[in-house]
């Protein structure tokens, strides 16, 4: 079922929660609404689901497929909600907890009590938690929690799937695993699903496009790719990843900052470059067209990569650079080592935060 | 230091807290004074009777008609607190109005004020000249001198044990749990009867039983209210009254044995009652 919102804002009390939004979601699309706290994206899920009214306004719309569901209660818009903290029933065992959607219909459409039996057991194969059926809530793990209250959610086979920020409360490998976990029985059963997250790794990861959110505002809508790849502006990079920022003055193609010199192409005057910490190599003496002397802080291999910290007097912050184990084997990088810094490629954008041109790469003169 | 000391030392548990000793000792002191004490001394007094004389007394018609207007009369005023009482402790928590934190102290006002201004109060407002007593005349209804007044006294004393103990509980349910019902196509009605009311069970039946406890050994609110007419508007507490006027210490601890016995009989199985659902609520039956 696809979704299509037109000019829904929101207030509360003086302080705005949305700006007017648009968004078209596609049938059997999984999004995920991607902010920091406070840019409107739980409020956002929350209008959808019909749980907050959005601002009353003559063109505020949203439909679910054909369905304008703009006035419709909670309970009639045939989605299913996913909460923080799963927000199951504690009195109710886990296989009623499932069943409460199809137990509390009209009696003339309810199903009966057998047919109720069987689908339960149905969903809570499906979570693979159908050994639990009879335990309550509190003697489940979070993991477990969150996949009943899933199945609950599934239950009524809503129309559309909102979760808010469904992984939140849980650790780190249990995330991982529902994660994907998630994603599987998305794409099997084929519905449409919007997530709420603050976690970029999360978002870029489960959803097939990314609504990245700030001050009430969508900044930009995108695959998780091209998200990372071409941010529209400079929010969305920096909130996307680690940032490393060189600021300095250009004067003939030369951007100087302290004893760091670096050969580009700029307008003259004040510019600042951001870069990946993929973006950046390192090696033992400067190149011609790069002279920044950095020292090693920290050296911390994360999975694969090596990540490495550097600092330096001409830098306000210290700078992260990640390479694969085997590129800096020769390097060997330790801490307190003097190394020069390389920008493969950098981005820039104007005062305004909108991005100014493609990442340039860096002219090899060598 | 000898090995005796040490090993004296090492064999007591360690705490971590500070002050346990002191703290319980000071405790427990109070408790036996304030609490026990007088109780044992109405045991004491009982033992003056013979089994057959405190039989007697406690069976006495009067006495008996007396028990039978109070327990109807605390019922009754139990069962409207729970039902009032749960109604304000949900508009307490639930929503946000001008003058919530006013009202919310009002609850704590029936506590707070001398019963006996309670009981006057009422008195004369409902009495066949007062305001509510003239404006309720028409229709026939007496509240003064009738049980009505008894159990309506009793209602304005007891009405904070219903709201305070079911207030917190209801705080603590999150609203999500009503939303998750909402989003599953729960009326209402069906979500409040299915999520919420099954949460705050425990919480209504001993603030209910408090109510009921503490309206039948209520005596100073109500004795003015009540008309005191012998085998019709005579509450237990006014039976140990007389008693005791007549300098009759061992009939009166008769009856109050009476009185206490049904209130911690009462206490006691709602204790044993909750215990049970809150072991089920924590997941704690397998």
């Amino acid at each position: 079922m696809s979704i299509r919102i037109e000019n829904i804002q929101k207030h509360f009390g003086r302080s705005r929660a949305l700006s007017p939004i648009d968004l078209d979601i596609r049938d059997g699309e999984l999004i995920g609404l991607l902010g920091p706290s406070g840019s409107g994206k739980t409020t956002l899920l929350r209008i959808l689901a019909g749980l907050e009214n959005a601002d009353p306004h003559p063109s505020a719309r949203i439909h679910f497929g054909e369905r304008d569901v703009t006035r419709v209660h909670v309970r009639d818009r045939r989605i299913g909600f996913v909460f923080q903290h799963y927000a199951l029933f504690r009195h109710m065992t886990v296989a009623d907890n499932v069943a409460f959607g199809l137990t509390v219909m009209p009696r003339k459409s309810r199903p009966s009590s057998a047919e109720i039996r069987s689908r339960v057991y149905q969903l809570l194969e499906m979570v693979q938690l159908a050994h639990l059926a009879d335990r309550y809530p509190a003697q489940l793990s979070g993991g477990q929690q969150q996949r009943v209250a899933l199945a609950r959610a599934l239950a009524l086979r809503p129309d559309v799937l909102l979760l808010d920020e469904p992984f939140g409360a849980l650790d780190a490998k249990v995330r991982q695993e529902l994660r994907r976990w998630l994603r599987h029985l998305h794409d099997e059963l084929n519905f449409t699903s919007v997530f709420v997250t603050h976690d970029q790794e999360e978002a870029l990861e489960l959803s097939d496009r990314v609504v990245v959110m700030s001050e009430g505002r969508i900044e930009q809508i995108d695959t998780p790719e091209a998200l990372y790849r071409a941010p529209a502006n400079r929010f969305v990079f920096e909130f996307l990843g680690d940032v490393n920022t060189l600021e300095g003055d250009v004067r003939n193609g030369v951007l100087t900052c302290g004893d760091a010199r670096l050969n580009a192409e700029l307008p003259q005057g004040p510019q600042t470059l951001l870069m990946r910490p993929h973006e950046l190599t390192l090696g033992h003496a400067p190149t011609s067209d790069a002279h920044l002397p950095v020292t090693v802080t920290a050296v911390v291999p994360v999975g694969a990569d090596l990540r490495v910290e550097l600092s330096a007097d001409w830098l306000p912050a210290p700078w992260l650079v990640s390479a694969r184990h085997s590129d800096v084997a020769e390097l060997s990088p330790q801490r307190g080592q003097r190394l020069y810094a390389r920008p493969l490629q950098w981005h820039r954008f104007d005062a305004d935060g909108q991005r100014l041109d493609a990442p340039e790469e860096l002219r090899l003169s060598a | 230091m000898s090995p005796s000391t040490l090993s004296f030392i090492s064999a007591r548990p360690m705490r971590v807290l500070p002050g346990f000793g002191l703290s319980l000792g000071i405790s427990l002191t109070f408790v036996s004074l304030v609490l026990l004490l007088p109780l044992t001394g109405l045991v004491g007094q009982l033992s003056k009777l013979s089994l057959a004389e405190y039989w007697h007394v406690i069976t006495e018609p009067r006495v008996v008609a007396s028990y039978v207007t109070t327990i109807g009369a605390a019922a009754a005023a139990a069962l409207i607190n729970a039902a009032f009482g749960l109604l304000l402790a949900w508009v307490l928590v639930r929503y946000e109005f001008p003058g919530k934190r006013l009202l919310d102290a009002l609850m704590d006002l029936p506590f707070a004020l001398p019963t006996a201004v309670a009981g006057i109060t009422l008195a004369t407002l409902y009495s066949s000249s007062g305001w509510m007593g003239k404006a309720l005349a028409p229709f026939g209804i007496e509240v003064s001198y009738t049980w009505v007044g008894i159990a309506l006294a009793m209602a304005f004393t007891s009405i904070p044990f219903v709201v305070r103990t079911v207030q917190p509980i209801l705080e603590d349910l999150p609203a999500e749990v009503d939303e998750a019902a909402m989003t599953l196509g729960a009326r209402d009605g069906v979500a409040f009867r299915r999520v919420i009311l099954p949460h705050l069970w425990p919480a209504l039946v001993t603030g209910t039983g408090l109510a009921f406890v503490r309206s039948l050994g209520e005596f100073g609110a109500v004795i003015f209210i009540a008309g005191n007419m012998p085998f019709e508007t005579e509450i237990t507490s006014l039976m140990i009254f007389v008693k005791l006027q007549e300098y009759d210490y061992a009939g009166a601890s008769a009856i109050a044995s009476v009185v206490l016995a049904t209130s911690l009989g009462l206490l006691l199985a709602i204790n044993l009652w909750q215990g049970r659902f809150i072991r089920r609520l924590h997941g704690g039956n397998s």
